[in-house]
């Protein structure tokens, strides 16, 4: 379904990625792990079309995208640090894809109220977001990205700063909630107990080059 | 309770000498600010006098050029701002920091100047209009714009848009919905900045506005000064109150000063693709020629003459500057501008550190030290030359009357300068001098003096820049043999004859040059931000 072939990013003369190659199936959870600085999030951004790669391509469903703009992909991403919009209370976050997408008032509504009650945040539609927790701007970033039904979800770090209460609580519930729905989704994060414990399979981004090559 | 007490509590090592910082800037500011604009309306607020004006088609016609023309400077200055702003904020690239400074330069020119630079710039057939107007104050205030904006849109994470864009919204879309209500509260006070600033703009609006584009400054000024009519100049002038203070608190009113959480710390990035570097380095390109390109003009004409047919070349404005008569406006202006230098760094720093080390509840006097901003130079020189012209306060032919009211426009900026890095320094570290057996004196001279002296150093070039380029409050209180500078230029460039434009031009050249210098210094001692 997604497959990167031999993707090689340079940036200010210092080769982030080489020759990175990978291949994710319909509805798989993959975990790229990896130190800081290995090139995780460049690989996701590039994924997402927020960077292009110096050389090699994306493939989606066999088709190159890398001269598909961002907003075309139909491939959802969550932020380490969620970014959620300040300017837009929980609802508003959440329905931004659909507002985009000129759906009407009620559906906007219906799906807004379904994401909300599958995160576990119902009855904070019109909260504002500089008032969330952590774990609840965490799941409305997650609602934010899942209202869009993306073709494939990428996570960036998506549970670094929370407490490990929360952690657990949130890993689990996110991880029922992608199944559930059959998401394709690659998790970035550097800590290996939290990728064997989310997804089908862990992948060291160091080894996504040929013969082994360091990537870094 | 005992969180009230130590809110108003005052410093531990110098609470008790700021006790009376208050007194010299209080004094001041009754003297030069509350008695002037307490005179204009108590002789300005009649029924006669607002009919009087009103029902004149001139100061009708004048009133909606105001208006609009100030709609359309803003509107200008905001479209040509923005791509600069955008480039300046979100890249690190070769020469920013000269292009930040270069944008800043009109800012600081004096108002004659930038109006004299236009007259030298635009071909002979925009003179005098209203293009020429708002093309002209589009670019005194472009640095608005820039540093206001630019200084939110640093702060914005470029992930928010990013996240945008992976929901479907196209780049278009991301900046509507995403960015532009973001920046939309630093948009809409770098609006309202600019539209005061082009509302109450005197020197520009004399210089390239000419006759037939009058404001309500120029108005006050035409009748106050040229056409003897006192009660119609203060009327306008209440008017002109009337409608800044209402704008202010409308303003006030309707944005509550209400931060949406930033996203701080956004690294700027260096263009990597070949679009984003066409983008940023044309856009700095376009910028600096637009900047640059009016004050090369100045320089062009001041050794230019129009001959028939053709262009020759003189220096005959340049020898001009060394006429006796030249060379006393320069020595005036540089007298005034180091006397109001002194006054206006001095008071700024007594607020600075009244504010800081007295108790909370001197507050006000941070407040008070915006008021001159509130009020247009032109109303102060209007109610100073009104207010002190009886014996024995008839301070109008006195010298010390022009930089006293030099150093009022300039008061409220040397404040913001100083009062940020003096509220900086930590209490421990004047509290570890102390402990270690240094006076209170001995404390400030050798810790906070030092931390404070770049800052000062700013503020005093800025007072420098300011009065040597004021014109607003000069042009009522100038008297023959104490001409300052722009008085000159301006005089010289209401008469007709190339070789008096030659002169007006090599002057304005001169006055570039000084103000050029006190911005570099100024740059030179910029606060980083931190005390170190």
């Amino acid at each position: 379904m997604l497959a990167l072939n031999q993707i090689t990013i340079t940036y200010e003369n210092r080769t982030i990625l080489n020759n990175a190659s990978l291949n994710i199936a319909h509805s798989e959870v993959v975990s790229l792990v990896g130190p800081s600085g290995s090139g995780k999030t460049t690989l996701l951004r590039v994924i997402a079309g927020l960077e292009a790669p110096t050389t090699g391509e994306v493939l989606i469903d066999g088709k190159s995208v890398n001269g598909v703009p961002t907003h075309k992909r139909n491939v959802g991403l969550v932020f380490q640090d969620n970014q959620l919009f300040p300017h837009l209370s929980v609802a508003e976050n959440i329905a931004y894809s659909l507002q985009i997408g000129r759906q009407s008032k009620a559906i906007q509504l219906t799906k807004v109220n379904e994401m909300l009650s599958l995160v576990g945040m119902e009855g904070t539609a019109h909260r504002e977001i500089t008032h969330l927790s952590g774990g609840e701007a965490k799941r409305v970033a997650v609602a934010r990205a899942l209202v869009a039904n993306p073709y494939i979800l990428l996570l960036d770090e998506p549970l670094t700063g929370l407490d490990a209460e929360l952690r657990d609580r949130l890993l689990d519930d996110m991880s029922n909630l992608l199944r559930a729905r059959g998401t394709t989704v690659v998790h970035v994060t550097h800590d290996h107990n939290e990728a064997i414990r989310f997804s089908d399979r862990v992948v060291d981004v160091r080894t996504l080059g040929q013969s082994g090559v360091q990537l870094q | 309770m005992a969180q009230e007490t130590s809110f108003l509590s005052a410093h531990p090592i110098y609470g008790q000498s700021a006790r009376w910082l208050w007194i010299a800037p209080t004094a001041f500011f009754i003297f030069m600010l509350v008695l002037p604009t307490s005179q204009i309306i108590k002789h300005g607020v009649t029924l006669d006098g607002f009919f009087h004006v009103l029902s004149n088609p001139s100061v009708r016609k004048a009133l909606w050029f105001t208006l609009w023309q100030s709609i359309a400077s803003t509107a200008l200055t905001v479209i040509l701002a923005l791509p600069a702003t955008y480039v300046l904020s979100r890249f690190r690239f070769t020469g920013s920091r000269a292009l930040h400074t270069l944008i800043t330069v009109p800012f600081l020119l004096p108002t004659v100047v930038v109006g004299a630079a236009f007259l030298a710039f635009l071909p002979s057939s925009l003179h005098y209009t209203a293009i020429a107007l708002i093309i002209a104050h589009a670019y005194f205030n472009l640095t608005v714009v820039v540093r206001i904006v630019g200084a939110r849109w640093e702060q914005l994470h470029p992930g928010v848009e990013q996240v945008a864009r992976t929901l479907g919204a196209s780049p278009l879309v991301a900046f509507r919905t995403v960015t532009l209500p973001l920046l939309r509260t630093a948009l809409t006070t770098s609006c309202a900045v600019i539209g005061l600033f082009a509302f109450t703009s005197y020197g520009i609006v004399r210089t390239i506005g000419g006759p037939s584009r009058s404001t309500i400054e120029t108005e006050i000024y035409t009748r106050g000064v040229l056409i003897g009519d006192m009660p119609g100049a203060l009327a306008l002038s209440v008017l002109q109150m009337i409608c800044l203070t209402t704008v202010l608190w409308w303003w006030a009113k309707r944005h509550p000063h209400k931060p949406i959480k930033a996203l701080l710390n956004v690294e700027r990035t260096t263009p990597s693709t070949s679009r984003q570097r066409v983008l940023v380095y044309g856009t700095a390109l376009v910028t600096a020629v637009f900047v640059a390109a009016p004050l090369i003009a100045l320089f062009w004409r001041s050794i230019e003459r129009d001959a028939p047919g053709s262009s020759t070349f003189t220096f005959s404005g340049w020898s001009a500057v060394t006429s006796d008569v030249t060379l006393s406006s320069i020595t005036t202006s540089i007298q005034f501008a180091l006397c109001s230098t002194v006054i206006a760094t001095v008071l700024g720093l007594c607020v600075a550190l009244g504010v800081a080390y007295g108790s909370r509840r001197y507050i006000w006097l941070e407040r008070i030290s915006i008021l001159p901003l509130t009020v247009s130079a032109v109303t102060i020189g209007l109610g100073i030359l009104i207010t002190f012209d009886t014996p024995p306060y008839d301070f109008r032919s006195s010298w010390i009357i022009t930089p006293l009211a030099h150093s009022l426009v300039a008061l409220p900026l040397v404040v913001r300068i100083l009062l940020p890095v003096v509220q900086q320094i930590p209490t421990g570290l004047q509290s570890v001098a102390s402990t270690l057996g240094a006076s209170p004196l001995q404390t400030w001279l050798t810790v906070d003096r030092p931390l404070i002296a770049r800052a000062c150093g700013a503020a005093a070039a800025i007072s420098f820049a300011i009065s040597v380029g004021e014109f607003g409050a000069t042009s009522f209180l100038t008297r023959r043999g104490s001409e300052t500078l722009p008085v000159t230029i301006a005089r010289l460039l209401s008469r007709p004859g190339d070789a008096l434009r030659n002169q007006a031009y090599a002057l304005c050249v001169v006055l570039v040059v000084v103000s050029v210098i006190a911005i570099f210094i100024v740059d030179l001692l910029r606060p980083n931000g931190k005390v170190n």
